[in-house]
């Protein structure tokens, strides 16, 4: 008899969801889905609000990425104005992303996935958390918990508040760095760099142990897509778009902004209030493609920092072109940390850092934007319309949690066919398909934005439609 | 001169004080360090006692007064802050909430708005009263500043300002009760009415509803307290 697995929630995930795993009647596992349960309804409320009120009303769409959300907007709001921000501006919201890029892939790997990986997918679910990791391995929670601190306390000390800064405004930024905030960032970096290295060295002592779950955590070939450098360095808040395939062959390059809608599509599934992406010419669903930090160090040659170029060319020899499981999302989210930091100091080192220009101002004199940067998880585009007065008559938003939908299901689907044989499986057999969702980061509430509530749910669910065992946690 | 017929003595909150014929309840206590909170009184511009907010109670009589438009008189014995008046107050401020859409987190006015601190300041906490979350338009036709209807408490500064200090009289109100709507010229957009874009409305308006485009995103805090300045420059011209 055929039967459904109900995981729900999934925990450890930003928002809430859920996984149905169904079983033909062999026990064989015939079909599985990852359902994003939630609806927000951001891009309907913003209509009919002035454009310049943008960043900060769609940075609400979430308080772990946040900055992200006010970059893409303001970024979007700019097309409408057709300014290019001061340069100071630029490279003052280049640091912030990178600050939040660091703190959220901190969270990401220490707080969620860290128990799975230290700990073991099979320890006891009571213990498998950060507490847990902080009580065995008491160095790198504390880490964790620094690294978390060092992104969060820059984007306070750039933007006065930790969630939901309202510096960033179309046009650039309200005020300039004070140096001795330059001087405070500047002072916490040696720390930071210590707990990165922790955090690698950790992390590549434990792989050894999970190249099973490797082989099957979201491991096939697709498309990667992210924001890059006109160098081909890595990009985060500024550059094109690129999309390779499979193969690291150039599909795409030099996407503006303005054009992404050309070749970025959004297909809608009855199971998840999370849209599909892909990619145009390809239709969906053979267009779909994976975004963030495994497609960022996929696309990009060179990351323009020395030791974050030498993880890159490290990460770079675990395959023979692109890295296709999404276990190494793990490993990139590392390297990219280690990034931000580098950059960081980079960045501050700019002559220009303390220029006071940070803001350029205008009108309406467009009425379509869009703008994209690369958000922790992934490539986030706004698109905005705008009317002659600047209020907002049409907004879409393309998440990047949306963008790996696809694969997200296609790597439930793996997983659950590789570890659920005749119909039996444990709790650490359920905890490795929540796990392959974990490498994502997926972030639920972003993408869902479109109105709602709920954490990740499994079900298991028989050819008739009953459902025979339901995995819930609160 | 001043007559001494013309001094009055009065007990606000248990305290005496003296006061001159004419005075209002809220400049007097003002005058003596007694605070009575306001919304829709702006000093340097007449009172209209819209918003209740400094309702005070009177010895001999059971019925509330505002205030700012209540003049004093000799022994009045007047208490500004009862449990009676707090409840009342909180309650005014519900109302206010509870009417059109104060989001206060994505509003320009965030942390410079009255409206804001005078709830945190009376202490409340929640709004009882549904939210009727009506949808009301935003003018953005104005080449400087908008008006967002949603956040309007109709306290009518702005109709004030422009009305008695920038002579122009742009900004009145159209309909009644719960349907009244700051209106510009005849209820033109306000890039196309006789507005003189001196910003005054904007400067005294007390939350997010008049802003300056320029000043989005981030704090921007407005300053009402010209308005004295420039009447007492005008009067000694």
């Amino acid at each position: 008899m055929s039967q459904t697995i109900t995981i729900d929630p999934v925990t450890r995930l930003e928002g809430h969801g859920k996984i149905t795993i169904h079983l033909n009647e062999q026990g064989q596992v015939s079909d599985a889905h990852f359902h994003v349960t939630q609806v927000r309804g951001f891009e309907r409320f913003s209509e009919g609000r002035p454009f310049y009120e943008m960043p900060s009303l769609m940075a609400r769409i979430c308080g772990i990425c946040p900055v992200s959300h006010l970059i893409a907007s303001a970024k979007a709001c700019e097309a409408i104005m057709s300014v290019r921000i001061p340069h100071a501006a630029a490279q003052l919201r280049r640091m912030l992303n990178l600050a939040q890029m660091v703190q959220s892939h901190a969270l990401s790997f220490f707080h969620l996935s860290s128990p799975d990986l230290l700990l073991g997918l099979d320890s006891d679910p009571a213990k498998r958390h950060i507490f847990g990791v902080a009580a065995g391995y008491p160095e790198l929670g504390r880490a964790g918990i620094g690294l978390r601190r060092f992104g969060q306390h820059i984007i306070e000390l750039l933007g006065n508040k930790r969630i939901h800064p309202g510096w960033v405004v179309p046009g650039g930024v309200t005020e300039p760095l004070a140096p001795a905030k330059r001087d405070e960032i500047l002072s916490l970096l040696p720390e930071a760099y210590a707990n990165i290295q922790l955090a690698l060295d950790a992390y590549k002592k434990t792989f050894a142990s999970f190249r099973s779950e490797a082989d099957v955590f979201a491991n096939f070939p697709s498309l990667f897509l992210s924001l890059v450098h006109e160098d081909d360095s890595i990009e985060l808040t500024d550059g094109t778009l690129k999309l390779i395939d499979a193969k690291g062959s150039v599909v795409e390059e030099g996407i503006t902004a303005h054009r992404f809608t050309e070749v970025i599509g959004e297909a809608v599934e009855p199971y998840s209030y999370t849209k599909f992406a892909y990619y145009k010419p390809l239709g969906y669903p053979d267009g779909s493609y994976r975004v963030g930090p495994l497609a960022r160090l996929n696309i990009v040659k060179s990351m323009g920092t020395p030791r974050a170029e030498k993880e890159l060319a490290e990460f770079k020899q675990i395959a023979d072109g692109p890295v296709q499981s999404s276990f190494y999302y793990h490993h990139a989210r590392l390297v990219e940390i280690l990034y931000g930091i580098e950059k960081i100091e980079q960045i501050l080192s700019d002559p220009l850092i303390l220029d006071k220009h940070v803001r350029a101002t205008a009108g309406v004199n467009r009425l379509e934007g869009a703008g994209i940067a690369e958000a922790p998880r992934g490539t986030l585009m706004h698109n905005y319309k705008v009317d002659e007065n600047g209020l907002i008559v049409w907004a879409n938003l393309v998440i990047a949690t949306g963008q790996n939908n696809n694969a997200m299901n296609r790597g439930v689907l793996q997983a659950a066919r590789h570890y659920i044989k005749d119909g039996k499986f444990t709790e650490g057999i359920l905890n490795r398909v929540e796990a392959v969702v974990r490498t994502f980061d997926p972030c639920l509430s972003c993408s869902s934005h479109a109105f709602g509530q709920m954490p990740l749910q499994i079900t298991l669910m028989a050819s008739t439609g009953e459902v025979l065992d339901t995995v819930t946690r609160s | 001169m001043t007559d001494a017929g013309d001094v009055k003595t009065l007990i606000i909150d248990d305290r005496e004080v003296s006061a001159l014929r004419g005075q209002t309840i809220l400049e007097v206590a003002r005058e003596n360090g007694i605070d009575i909170p306001t919304l829709c009184h702006v000093n340097g511009l007449g009172d209209v006692g819209a918003c209740r907010m400094c309702l005070v109670e009177i010895k001999g009589t059971s019925k509330l007064q505002p205030a700012c438009v209540t003049t004093i008189y000799e022994s009045m014995e007047v208490s500004t802050n009862t449990e009676r008046l707090q409840k009342h107050r909180r309650t005014i401020l519900e109302l206010l909430f509870a009417e059109r859409n104060h989001i206060c987190s994505v509003c320009v006015a965030n942390g410079h708005c009255e409206l804001q601190s005078l709830a945190q300041q009376q202490g409340l906490t929640h709004v009882r009263l549904p939210y009727r979350n009506p949808d009301l338009h935003v003018d953005g036709s104005h080449e400087r500043y908008t008006i967002d209807h949603n956040r309007c408490i109709l306290c009518t500064r702005c109709v004030r300002v422009c009305a008695e200090i920038e002579g122009a009289h742009v900004w009145d109100v159209m309909g009644r009760g719960i349907n009244s709507m700051i209106i510009s010229d005849l209820n033109n957009p306000w890039g196309e009415s006789s507005c003189t874009r001196c910003g005054k409305c904007v400067q005294v308006c007390p939350t997010g509803a008049l802003f300056d485009k320029s000043k989005v995103g981030d704090a921007h805090p407005k300053y009402p307290d010209f308005l004295p300045y420039l009447n007492l420059m005008r009067e000694a011209k």
